[in-house]
């Protein structure tokens, strides 16, 4: 565990030091810890554990916006933790609401059904058609074409600074679509 | 997207820098302060007799006290703008105002009373400082939150309280040079009403705005 824990403050150092591969080996590490937590989490509150990946999505999300308020003389995994823990006990009281919801509508209509499960991680790709069209090019082509910023560039003629904005703007506007919806 | 191609673009935007919480929230409340001060210098202003109160150690220690609030609201407010961060170990510098008031009340209860208690602690301004500061406080605590906005507070409505400590402190350092009550009596008392009122405003709308 200490271990562990040491090597990521180390990569998140060197990931705030400019190391964009260090970054992405480190969210890399995190993730099944925290998908872990998520499942623990719905587990507990009695919720299905498929809605686990939308929670993680949403855990990575804010660990990538509120890096800032991480200080580099702390440990990493406290503050990881705290921003995981915050995100879940939202994401919670919002499916508790939502289920509530749902249970309602279905009684009514399928009455001895058991409710549908909503799809799992599907919450960020639904807000992702939500977006400005030139910010949902621009995740589209980086995230899941998996291009680099130079060749997102070159393929919508925009500038690597327009791409940069662009998808800042975009992860940005995705978190606060998944905080408000 | 699947949770792979989200890291992705993650990690492409590391680029980005955002500044520090500390930064955004001195520039906003910087931004704030000449409305607060507009507000001061239209309905309010310097009392007339300014240069003798000077002379008056409780006239100087009003904004010792309001400082000692502001100051420390700050530093606190910062400190939970941490998501790991905990009130434990921070929250006694939230006290030092009401210490020093308390020395402030003791002193002045040694010292032959110009005026009955009553007289000092009602004064003649306590509805203007009811109004007053947390009327000036709106624009600070307005750029107090925004500031905050920018840090990952666990607990949104405490950091609002800390907002709303922030900028009655610091609205109450302006009200101090125009108010002519200048007894520990009167400033526990209106400025601590004043004070909780912004407070309150403070949480509540901290609980919604800085959730992040």
């Amino acid at each position: 565990m200490r271990g562990r824990e040491d090597e990521w403050t180390g990569l998140m150092r060197s990931a705030m030091a400019g190391d964009d591969a260090a970054y992405h080996r480190l969210l890399k590490a995190v993730t099944p810890v925290l998908r872990a937590a998520a499942r623990r989490g719905l587990a507990r509150a009695g919720q299905p554990p498929d809605q686990a990946e939308d929670i993680v999505q949403e855990i990575l999300l804010a660990v990538h916006l509120k890096r800032h308020t991480w200080d580099s003389e702390a440990p990493f995994a406290p503050w990881l933790f705290a921003i995981a823990r915050n995100k879940l006990i939202d994401a919670l009281r919002r499916r508790g609401r939502r289920v509530f919801v749902n249970i309602d509508d279905f009684a009514e209509t399928l009455p001895g059904e058991a409710p549908q499960e909503t799809a799992s991680a599907g919450e960020v790709a639904a807000q992702l058609g939500t977006l400005p069209q030139r910010q949902r090019d621009v995740l589209q082509s980086i995230a899941v074409e998996a291009a680099s910023i130079k060749d997102t560039a070159a393929k919508f003629s925009m500038s690597e600074g327009a791409v940069r904005v662009a998808l800042h703007r975009g992860l940005a506007a995705l978190t606060a679509k998944l905080r408000d919806h | 997207m699947d949770t792979d191609q989200l890291l992705r673009s993650l990690a492409a935007d590391n680029a980005h820098r955002e500044p520090r919480v500390g930064a955004v929230l001195t520039m906003a409340l910087l931004v704030a302060a000449p409305l607060s001060i507009l507000i001061f210098a239209t309905f309010l202003g310097l009392r007339a007799d300014v240069m003798s109160a000077m002379r008056n150690p409780f006239f100087d220690m009003k904004f010792a006290v309001t400082l000692s609030l502001a100051i420390p609201a700050i530093i606190v407010s910062l400190h939970l703008s941490r998501p790991e961060a905990l009130l434990r170990g921070w929250g006694w510098l939230l006290l030092l105002p009401v210490g020093l008031l308390a020395v402030a009340i003791g002193s002045e209860a040694m010292m032959a009373p110009a005026m009955p208690m009553t007289m000092r602690l009602m004064g003649k301004n306590s509805r203007t400082c009811l109004m007053a500061i947390p009327a000036m406080s709106l624009p600070l605590l307005a750029g107090a939150l925004f500031g905050l906005r920018h840090g990952a507070p666990s607990r949104p409505a405490l950091a609002g309280a800390l907002a709303g400590l922030v900028s009655a402190g610091l609205a109450a350092t302006l009200y101090a040079s125009h108010c002519t009550d200048d007894s520990p009596l009167f400033v526990a008392t209106w400025y601590t009403i004043a004070t909780a009122v912004v407070t309150v405003i403070g949480a509540a709308v901290g609980s919604r705005v800085l959730r992040y």
